[in-house]
C-alpha cells in the first residue's frame, strides 16, 4: 500500500518542498506516495519538482502519484560518519575528507580533500580540552564596561611616560602572541574543535589586550614608545616556530609564564586605577593560557617521552638565534624601574631598581618550576630557564 | 586511448567550463579524449558543426531544430544522441498578478505580455504559439514587452524569465511567461512573492537540450561517449558534483518527439527564415 500525503492548502510557496523532501528522505527508489493538495498552483509546482529531482509523477483522479527516482538517497550512499561528537571519542587521525564537516556528522562521498597540517590526535589533542575551553569562554570580558576608563590620573608626566614605554612593550608582544594561536588554529583540523576554539579564544584575548593597553596608553599621551630590533627580533623566533609543541613551550610555557610575574609586578605598581585593573583582567588570561599549554605539554610528555628532548632543543635554538641580539629594550627595564620607584629620586631608584632585580629571579623561578612540572629535572630547568630571552616574551 | 570527441558547447554562463572541464576528467577516466569549443551563441555553433568544427554539439532545443533544417536542406541527417532527465516534458506557464482579473487568454486582449530573450523557446517563442493556438496574435491582439537578455543564448540564461516576473508584480506587464520549473524557483525564493501572481494558462510539454550529431561523424567514438554518458549514476560521488552542475540525475536516450511546439512556433513566425538564408538552407 502505497504511503500517502495530504498537503491540504499548502503550496510551494509555503513549504510544501520541506514536507516532501522528509518524504524523499525516507523512500526508496521505486517507492511510490499519493499525495493530494488544494493550493492553487500545487500540480504546476509538483511537476517541475519532481522532474528536477528524477522522481516520475502521475495525475490521478483526486491527487498525483509520484514514484521516487534512482537518485532519491543517493547523497548519503557512501557517506561516512565524520567520527564521534563526543570529545572523549575522538579519532587518532581526521580524515582530509571530512574537510570542514562537524565532527560526528555524516559526509557526503566525494568531498573535495582539505589538507590540515594538525590532524592527529597525537600532536594535539589532551582529555581536558573540553574543559579548558567551556572555562575561557565564560571568562570573557568586555573593555568599555570592565575597565574604570574615567578614574583620575593623578600620577607625575614621567611615571605616565614610563607607563606608556612599557605598554608600547606589552602591544608587541601580545601581537606575537595574536599572531601564533591564529596560525595554528588555521592549521588544526577541524575534528579537533576544541584545540581549535580554545585557539580562537587566544587570539581574540590578545586582541583585546592589544585593544586595551593601546587605549590606556593614549589617555594622557599621544605618542607610543620605541621598538626595538632586539625586541622584534625575539619575538619573530616566536613567530617562525612552525611545530604545535614548541611553540606552546616558548610561547605559552616559557613568554607568557614569564609575563604572569610581570603583569603582577606592573598591577602592584600601577599609577592608577585604571591601569590596575586592566592588568587584573589580563594577568586572569595569561593564567588561563598558561595554563592550557602545562596541561597539554604534561599530558604530551607523559604519552610521548621523546617529546622532552625536542622541547628542549627549542629553547637552545630560540636562545642561539638570539644570541647577537641587545635583549631587553633598555628604555623597558629602566621604566618599569621608575614605575616601581614612583619618582627620579635616588633613595627611590635604588628602591624601584632592587624590586625589578626581584622580578627578574621571580621570573626565572617561576620558569624553572614549570619546566620541572613538565618533567625537566631540577637542573636541567635551572639551565634552560637561564637560556630564556632576556626580552622576557 | 583510440576514441575522440570535440564538443561544441555555448558559454551561457562562466560555470560551463567547469561542467565541460569536469567532463574532460571524467572521459579520460574512461580512454576517451574529449575537448570542446565554446561559442557565445547558438547560430554560430549551428553554423560550425556544419563546417565540421567539432563532432558533437550540446544543443538547445531551438538549435536542434535549425541544425536539424540545415541537414534537411543539405541532404545531411542530424540525429538527438542523448539529453537530460530534465530535457524531458517541460512546460511553460502564464502568469498573471494575483488580483488580476485576466481568467481566460481572451482576456489578454489589448494586455502586455512579458517574455523572455526573444529567442527563448521556454520564455517567448513557445508562450506565444500557446497564445497563437488560442487565437491571440502578438502585436494584433496584445503587446509584446520583451526582456532581452544574451540573445543567442536561446534563454538558456535565467535573466530574461526573472525580470519579467519582476515586471509582472511591479505591475508593468499583465502577463509573465516563463518555463515552469523558473515558477516554481521564483515561488520559492520570493521573486513572486505569495498571492503577488497566479497561473493563468500552461503550454503543452516540450523537452529541450539534445546532444547532436550530424552524418559522417565517427561512429564508434560518438557510440563511446554516449555509452559513457548513459553509463553515469548519480550515486557515484566521483560525477554527482558534475550532474549537480548540469542539472540532471540519469542521461537518457534522444527523442525528437518533444519538439513540435517549438518547430510550429517557428513556422508560425517563420523565425529560422534569416538563418536558414544565412545557411543557404532557406
Amino acid at each position: 500500500m502505497p504511503h500517502s500525503l495530504d498537503l491540504g492548502e499548502l503550496g510551494f510557496d509555503r513549504g510544501a518542498g520541506v514536507l516532501l523532501a522528509r518524504e524523499a528522505r525516507r523512500a526508496n527508489a521505486g517507492d511510490e506516495l499519493l499525495l493530494r493538495g488544494r493550493a492553487a498552483e500545487l500540480g504546476v509546482h509538483l511537476s517541475a519538482w519532481a522532474r528536477e529531482r528524477g522522481h516520475s509523477l502521475r495525475v490521478e483522479h483526486d491527487g498525483w502519484r509520484l514514484v521516487f527516482g534512482a537518485a532519491v538517497g543517493a547523497r548519503r550512499a557512501g557517506a561516512a560518519r565524520a567520527g564521534s561528537p563526543e570529545p572523549h571519542g575522538v579519532a587518532e587521525r581526521a580524515d582530509a575528507r571530512w574537510g570542514l564537516a562537524a565532527r560526528g556528522s555524516l559526509v557526503e562521498a566525494g568531498v573535495a580533500p582539505v589538507a590540515f597540517r594538525l590532524d592527529s590526535a597525537e600532536s594535539l589533542w589532551f582529555a581536558d580540552a573540553a574543559e579548558f575551553y567551556r572555562a575561557a569562554a565564560a571568562a570573557q570580558w568586555d573593555p568599555s564596561s570592565a575597565i574604570p576608563w574615567d578614574a583620575p590620573l593623578e600620577h607625575p608626566d614621567d611615571v605616565e611616560e614610563a607607563l606608556v614605554t612599557v605598554l608600547t612593550y606589552l602591544i608587541e608582544n601580545e601581537t606575537a602572541a595574536l599572531i601564533v594561536p591564529a596560525r595554528f588554529a588555521a592549521e588544526v583540523h577541524p575534528h579537533y574543535r576544541e584545540i581549535q576554539q580554545i585557539l580562537a579564544l587566544q587570539a581574540a584575548e590578545e586582541a583585546r589586550h592589544i585593544e586595551v593597553f593601546s587605549r590606556r596608553a593614549s589617555l594622557r599621551r599621544g605618542e607610543l614608545g620605541l621598538s626595538t630590533v632586539g625586541g622584534q627580533a625575539s619575538l619573530r623566533t616566536l613567530i617562525d616556530e612552525p611545530d604545535f609543541a614548541r611553540a606552546a613551550l616558548l610561547l605559552s610555557v616559557l613568554g607568557e609564564g614569564t609575563f604572569l610575574q610581570l603583569l603582577a609586578f606592573l598591577r602592584e605598581h600601577a599609577p592608577d586605577p585604571c591601569t590596575a585593573e586592566i592588568l587584573r583582567r589580563v594577568s586572569a588570561d595569561e593564567a588561563r593560557h598558561v595554563a592550557f599549554a602545562m596541561a597539554h605539554l604534561g599530558e604530551h610528555v607523559r604519552r610521548d617521552p621523546t617529546l622532552i628532548a625536542r622541547l628542549e632543543s627549542a629553547i637552545e635554538q630560540r636562545h642561539d638565534a638570539l644570541r647577537a641580539t641587545a635583549g631587553l629594550n633598555e628604555e623597558v627595564f629602566d621604566a618599569l624601574v621608575l614605575l616601581a620607584a614612583g619618582s627620579y629620586e635616588p633613595a627611590a631608584i635604588a628602591e624601584g631598581h632592587e624590586r625589578v632585580q626581584e622580578l627578574v629571579a621571580q621570573m626565572d623561578a617561576g620558569r624553572r618550576m614549570r619546566l620541572r612540572k613538565l618533567g625537566f629535572d631540577s637542573e636541567r630547568a635551572h639551565a634552560l630557564s637561564s637560556l630564556h630571552t632576556r626580552n622576557f616574551m | 586511448m583510440s576514441h575522440s570527441i570535440v564538443l561544441g558547447a555555448v558559454a551561457y554562463d562562466p560555470k560551463v567550463v567547469t561542467i565541460w572541464d569536469g567532463f574532460q576528467r571524467f572521459f579520460a577516466e574512461h580512454d576517451l579524449r574529449f575537448d570542446y569549443v565554446l561559442y557565445t551563441n547558438y547560430e554560430r555553433q549551428v553554423e560550425q558543426h556544419f563546417a565540421g568544427a567539432f563532432d558533437v554539439a550540446w544543443n538547445s532545443p531551438l538549435a536542434w531544430i535549425e541544425a536539424e533544417r540545415v541537414a534537411r536542406a543539405r541532404g545531411r541527417k542530424a540525429t538527438a544522441i542523448a539529453m537530460r532527465d530534465t530535457d524531458c516534458d517541460l512546460t511553460s506557464v502564464l502568469a498573471v498578478r494575483g488580483d488580476s482579473p485576466l481568467r481566460t487568454l481572451a482576456d489578454l486582449r489589448g494586455k502586455v505580455v512579458g517574455v523572455g530573450a526573444s529567442d527563448s523557446p521556454q520564455a517567448t517563442l513557445i508562450p506565444l504559439e500557446h497564445l497563437a493556438q488560442g487565437g491571440l496574435v502578438a502585436g494584433r491582439d496584445f503587446e509584446v514587452r520583451r526582456f532581452d537578455v544574451l540573445v543567442g543564448k536561446h534563454g538558456d540564461h535565467v535573466g530574461g524569465e526573472r525580470l519579467a516576473a519582476q515586471a509582472l508584480v511591479r505591475g508593468e506587464v499583465d502577463v509573465a511567461c516563463m518555463i515552469d520549473g523558473n515558477h516554481l524557483a521564483f515561488s520559492k525564493d520570493g521573486s513572486l512573492p505569495r498571492g503577488s501572481a497566479r497561473i493563468l494558462a500552461q503550454t503543452g510539454p516540450y523537452d529541450h537540450c539534445n546532444f547532436t550529431v550530424l552524418d559522417g561523424a565517427d561512429a564508434a567514438s560518438i557510440a563511446r561517449f554516449r555509452e559513457l554518458l548513459l553509463g553515469m549514476r548519480y550515486d557515484d560521488p566521483k560525477v554527482r558534483p558534475l550532474m549537480d552542475l548540469e542539472g540532471l540525475k540519469e542521461w537518457r536516450p534522444g527523442r525528437t518527439s518533444g519538439y513540435a511546439l517549438l518547430e510550429q512556433a517557428c513556422q508560425r513566425t517563420d523565425w529560422l527564415a534569416p538563418f536558414l538564408r544565412h545557411m543557404g538552407a532557406a
